[in-house]
């Protein structure tokens, strides 16, 4: 544990407090659900809000530390989903299990979305700044048509696959898996709490500790200056390539718990708005701030639920106060008015 | 002669990616961010537009001018009111703004109009021009949406290179202090950049609908991603970029979906992108700025 002991005391203090605030809040919540004080909408929240959670954190690893803003984080969740469940049922007859099959399955996923990170990291990681930002947008629109329009299905002879339509020519009592722009339907919804906070503090030792190491550093050094890092010997494509599969492979797992918390899943629920949607959360919980996106995602997700009074009116109060919150923060003029409440100085 | 008949559907949505490229690409030039709402004001035009000669029963002409009067309202209300406070904000905290401003615009137009789909009756009617025996057929939208995208092209090249504003809007976008220093006034013109964008943006609109007639509040997203991707295709920033950006990428869509595949048709654009960035990381026509120590 010789990493752990050279960390700088609020380092190591926010890192256990993150866990310890995790653990916690997941203990408070499984005592909430044995007492029957939740309620049930918010008990079904609790899958998808961890697997925000995990895909806030991995794409904080991109946004936040190596500073590379990427658009598609919704096409490596869109990956590990697919890959997961199909997975999942393929697996259905040889693992009985159910979290041994979740296991098996989130690893396939994120296997299968860091291979997908790597291969688009290859020419992705080339470009730079906004040019960056917008392949990362195409890569995962290309991901969603791909998916609206691959086949899979498995019978007796193994699985077969088909692209454009279908034509996997199942023997009598096969199952499609994945029926093109209808997506995987007949889902075993194996997905728990427990296990998306599994998820989610694997997810937390994963990044915490890439983040307070060589790696790490190196990455914010890429991020603050690329050419200065450059010049003392940090190889950027490498590190940027490291990191950038690392958030996918996490953001593959996080899909796959996702979608086996449905019974369908389809192509089209990861697309450029759930990208953006996981962009938010970085970006409000904070650039590199990885306790703040676990805030932001949860909040974020909780809140339309918690408009639902206002009805139709709610998505409309949930983008005013998206604008009211990027303003307070960031703007001066609101900076100056909490600062003079605060007796502090203005700028 | 079917080749010539994609090639005229494939301008013709060109030309209304490029309108709508050019919004973005100017507002990027000069305030250096992603206006992610730039879409959503597409359909606000649309929406403006029907109703004037639907409802009020205006004549076409006044329906559009109306449609890209409100649209630069819009523009500029909505930069003084969520852009204009953040101009020394981190770029990433103007991009979720803008979100929140797409959604805002979203959710407003979804409770105003609802989410059915209105079919949008073509500004110029639906008549059609055979030509060689009718094997070759030009809608008279076609016709009126490429004849537009030139007239805007022409004029805004114009506008940019002669007059005073679009001179201190070039001195903007290449360096804001140096610019003030000039005594340009860098605040009013981003400001009058968001509403010419807007403005055009809303003829985009109209003749988005006009061509492919279901008017809904997302009808703008796609479109919007489109021209974006044309913008950077073109080298973000340039104007001349952002048309030969926009036919290009209309072009390919359309035969894509002729050759290829319809359900593809997304897939093959994005790639094209992807090997043109990959081969040019600046854009067709962008400039590829070398970095100074």
């Amino acid at each position: 544990m010789k990493r752990l002991i050279n960390l700088k005391r609020s380092e190591y203090r926010l890192m256990w407090g993150t866990y310890a605030a995790v653990t916690l809040a997941f203990l408070v919540l499984q005592a909430m659900i044995a007492t029957r004080s939740l309620s049930a909408s918010m008990r079904g929240m609790l899958v998808p809000i961890c697997a925000y959670m995990v895909m806030a954190v991995s794409l904080n690893l991109v946004v936040g530390v190596l500073g590379e803003l990427s658009l598609g984080h919704a096409g490596f969740m869109s990956v590990g989903a697919f890959c997961g469940v199909a997975c999942a049922i393929i697996l259905q007859k040889a693992v009985p299990a159910a979290p041994v099959r979740l296991a098996l399955s989130m690893g396939a996923g994120a296997a299968a979305a860091g291979l997908a990170g790597f291969l688009i990291g290859i020419p992705v990681l080339r470009l730079r700044g906004d040019y960056l930002a917008i392949v990362t947008l195409a890569f995962g629109e290309i991901i969603k048509s791909v998916f609206n329009n691959f086949y899979l299905g498995m019978d007796k002879a193994g699985l077969h696959f088909s692209m454009l339509s279908d034509t996997t020519g199942l023997l009598k009592g096969g199952r499609m898996i994945i029926n093109g722009p209808m997506g995987i339907g007949g889902i075993r919804k194996i997905a728990t709490f427990g296990a998306g906070f599994a998820l989610v503090m694997i997810a937390l030792a994963v990044v915490f500790n890439l983040v307070h190491s060589r790696y790490g550093r190196a990455f914010m050094a890429i991020r603050d200056d690329r050419i200065a890092a450059e010049s003392v010997g940090i190889d950027a494509t490498k590190y940027k390539m490291i990191a950038f599969v690392v958030s996918a492979a996490l953001a593959g797992a996080a899909g796959c718990l996702f979608a086996l918390n449905y019974s369908t899943i389809v192509a089209n629920k990861f697309d450029f708005n759930t990208s953006i949607l996981v962009l938010v959360f970085v970006v409000l919980g904070g650039q590199g701030n990885i306790p703040g996106s676990l805030i932001a995602a949860a909040a974020l997700t909780v809140l339309p639920e918690k408009l639902r009074s206002f009805a139709d009116y709610r998505m409309l109060l949930y983008a005013v106060l998206l604008i009211a919150i990027m303003l307070g923060k960031n703007s001066a003029g609101a900076r100056n008015f909490f600062a003079r409440f605060r007796g502090g100085k203005e700028e | 002669m079917t080749f010539l008949n994609f090639l005229i559907s494939g301008i013709s949505l060109g030309s209304i990616y490029a309108i709508i490229a050019l919004g973005y690409t100017m507002v990027y030039g000069i305030a250096k961010m992603l206006n992610f709402a730039h879409g959503d004001v597409i359909m606000v035009g649309g929406y403006v537009c029907f109703y004037a000669m639907y409802r009020f029963g205006l004549p076409p002409a006044a329906g559009v001018a109306l449609a890209a009067a409100a649209c630069t309202m819009l523009g500029i209300v909505v930069e003084k009111l969520a852009y204009k406070p953040l101009r020394a904000a981190p770029s990433l905290a103007v991009l979720i703004t803008a979100i929140g401003v797409s959604y805002f615009l979203q959710n407003t137009a979804l409770l105003l109009w609802t989410s059915n789909p209105k079919v949008f009756p073509s500004v110029v009617g639906r008549g059609v021009i055979r030509l060689f025996d009718g094997r070759l057929s030009v809608s008279h939208v076609t016709i009126v949406t490429i004849c537009s995208c030139v007239i805007v092209m022409s004029v805004l090249s114009w506008f940019v290179a002669k007059t005073r504003l679009g001179r201190a809007m070039r001195a903007c976008s290449e360096d804001k202090a140096a610019a003030q220093l000039m005594g340009v006034n860098v605040n009013a013109t981003i400001s009058a950049t968001f509403a010419i964008g807007s403005g055009l943006a809303a003829i985009a609109g109209v003749l988005l609908c006009s061509a492919y007639p279901t008017l809904m509040p997302t009808t703008g997203s796609l479109p919007g991603i489109k021209a974006f991707t044309a913008a950077v295709f073109g080298g973000i920033g340039s104007i001349p970029g952002a048309l030969l950006g926009g036919l290009l990428l209309g072009v390919i869509e359309i035969f894509a979906k002729a050759y290829i595949s319809t359900q593809l048709s997304d897939a093959v654009v994005f790639a094209v992108l992807i090997v043109v960035l990959l081969v040019r990381p600046a854009g067709l026509l962008g400039v590829q700025r070398q970095e100074k120590v």
